[in-house]
């Protein structure tokens, strides 16, 4: 995408709208969920790996090995921070549901 | 055409990003919603395999996306399902710590790959390498001195930090500067390599000075700046499901970050700027010696109780307390008393760690309360046993206006008839504070390493 100043204003008004809304969602939960919460978001900062792999591709397309080299280590590390992210979170709030079952 | 599929595909994920934060705050949908924000972030990962940027790639760039996202699903998850509970806190810096990184590595490589031709994608470009490499580094730090390696175990102070933060934030900005004036010029990769150099550093010097109580605070916002990290990488490249889910974490992470605060009465700039001074303690009165007991005396007066309350901290995680814990909370059930627990908002080491403890040893979630919830109980409580907790029960909190810890929300521990306090030996919590609850009338201590104590308390009740 070509990045005019029309372009700008629209990315940052959807920053703005984005910011109020992840505002409005997390300030009522309640404190026993806040590891889960924090682990959840955590991997869905890991959002960076679709970055990560537009990178990848656009260098490439140019032949930077060096940004290829960076892109490919990205990507490595946010689906680490992804998968990990998911399942850990999940782990925790599985625990969180079962109140009688016998522990393992 | 395959990029207006593109565009709907991330409009499917952001919604799924939303709904699943918005269920993630209730404990009846969390599974749920942590399960609908994967199958956004796998749509999101998907549409943007069938991008004309990525299909222009060829067939080596998807080669190495495949592998390196083959490589880091098995890492991840092996990780994932290995760590134990105790461990968690750690590893939850450690994946943040990653996430920074790679929006870190994004930046530069959008640099490489020259999307950088204006000052604005510039700017937004030196931002992520920036926070990114807070993020990382910061994690790295956090991570460290969470899974307590000896180079992390002192608290370790740098005179005049404000200033060389200051500076090294000042050198940062300079080399931001240096890219917007010349996005693809000499100049413009020197002030990338600049702000790497520096942030990576700012990371280090402005997390190591923090203590390990400060932790549930200072990891929300490592949390906070990975998310918007994500979302300014999202600039550079025009791509709106990084910057609306970039930010939706910038935002939770930044209000976590308030309530912990909230919860430890401190402004984040006074956690991060200032130098935690060490008062001596105020020699007002007499110096009472606290009086303990033995297990034996104590499983006596536990019998007797109606009702018991559990006031966890820190001490627990280490003693690895919580399966004992849930047992003794289960023979005292069983013997007509009523148990709860009351967990204050920075109990741990980060936000929420003893619900997932305890959690973890079965204690239904109901039994868990806030501090606000049973503050007003405590004078009709019998025993509150406090395991591993100090600064969070502390009086001075409330009554002595001298105190570094005066103002703070405290579980009102003091206020029940009789106050067990389990700790490993005599000594003060990470603040260094005195706790006059130590010396009071109705509390009494048991010495000793709390998970033995626990369990010779169960079998004590057994016989």
């Amino acid at each position: 995408m070509e990045i005019t100043t029309d372009v700008i204003m629209l990315l940052i008004f959807v920053f703005i709208i984005a910011a109020y809304l992840g505002v409005e969602l997390i300030s009522k939960v309640p404190s026993q969920l806040h590891t889960p919460l924090m682990s959840g978001t955590n991997a869905i900062s890991g959002i960076t790996i679709v970055g990560a792999i537009a990178a990848c591709a656009i260098n490439a397309s140019g032949n930077h090995v060096f940004g290829i080299i960076l892109g490919t280590v990205a990507i490595f590390f946010a689906t680490v921070n992804v998968i990990g992210g998911y399942f850990v979170t999940d782990r925790m709030l599985a625990m969180f549901k079962k109140k009688e079952a016998p522990k393992k | 055409m395959s990029d207006y599929i593109c565009i709907v595909l991330y409009m499917i994920s952001c919604v799924l990003f939303i709904m699943g934060i918005k269920k993630l705050g209730k404990a009846d949908t969390a599974r749920k919603g942590n399960l609908y924000s994967s199958v956004g972030m796998l749509i999101a990962v998907v549409s943007v395999l069938i991008s004309q940027d990525v299909i222009d790639g060829g067939w080596l760039s998807y080669l190495l996306i495949v592998l390196a996202i083959a490589g880091g699903s098995v890492v991840g998850f092996i990780w994932a399902k290995k760590v134990e509970m105790t461990g968690m806190p750690q590893l939850v810096a450690l994946f943040n710590g990653f996430g920074g990184l790679s929006s870190m590595l994004v930046a530069v490589s959008q640099y490489t790959a020259g999307v950088t031709e204006d000052w604005f994608t510039a700017l937004t470009l030196g931002l992520t390498i920036l926070i990114g490499a807070v993020a990382f580094t910061g994690s790295l730090i956090a991570w460290g001195k969470l899974a307590g390696l000896k180079m992390f175990k002192k608290n370790i102070s740098i005179p005049g930090k404000n200033f060389i933060n200051a500076g090294i934030l000042v050198i940062a900005a300079v080399g931001i500067l240096f890219l917007c004036i010349s996005p693809d010029g000499g100049l413009g990769l020197a002030g990338v390599i600049i702000t790497t150099v520096a942030s990576l550093i700012l990371g280090v010097t402005l997390v190591i000075t923090i203590g390990g109580g400060d932790m549930p605070v200072i990891i929300s916002f490592l949390n906070a700046l990975s998310g918007l990290a994500a979302a300014f990488a999202g600039f550079p490249i025009g791509n709106t499901v990084l910057i609306v889910s970039g930010c939706l974490v910038g935002a939770s992470g930044v209000i976590l970050t308030l309530i912990m605060c909230k919860a430890m009465n401190k402004t984040f700039a006074s956690l991060l700027f200032k130098t935690t001074k060490k008062k001596a303690s105020s020699a007002t009165g007499e110096h009472k010696e606290p009086k303990s007991m033995s297990v034996e005396d104590a499983f006596l007066i536990l019998e007797a109780a109606k009702s018991v309350v559990f006031i966890p901290g820190y001490g627990m995680a280490v003693a690895q307390a919580q399966h004992a814990v849930k047992e003794l909370c289960d023979v005292l059930e069983e013997n007509g008393c009523e148990v709860n627990f009351a967990i204050h908002p920075v109990a741990g080491r980060m936000p929420g760690h003893m619900n997932v403890l305890l959690a973890e040893a079965n204690v239904p979630y109901e039994q868990l309360k806030t501090a606000d919830e049973m503050n007003p109980q405590m004078p009709n409580t019998d025993i509150a046993i406090v395991i591993g907790a100090n600064d969070v029960v502390n009086p001075a909190a409330i009554n002595d206006e001298s105190s570094p810890l005066y103002g703070m929300p405290i579980v009102n521990a003091y206020e029940a008839r009789t106050v067990f306090v389990l700790k490993r030996g005599q000594g003060t919590g990470f603040s260094g504070i005195e706790n006059p609850l130590f010396t009071m009338d109705n509390t009494v201590m048991i010495y000793g390493d709390a998970k033995q104590t626990v369990s010779q308390l169960v079998v004590e009740f057994e016989n």
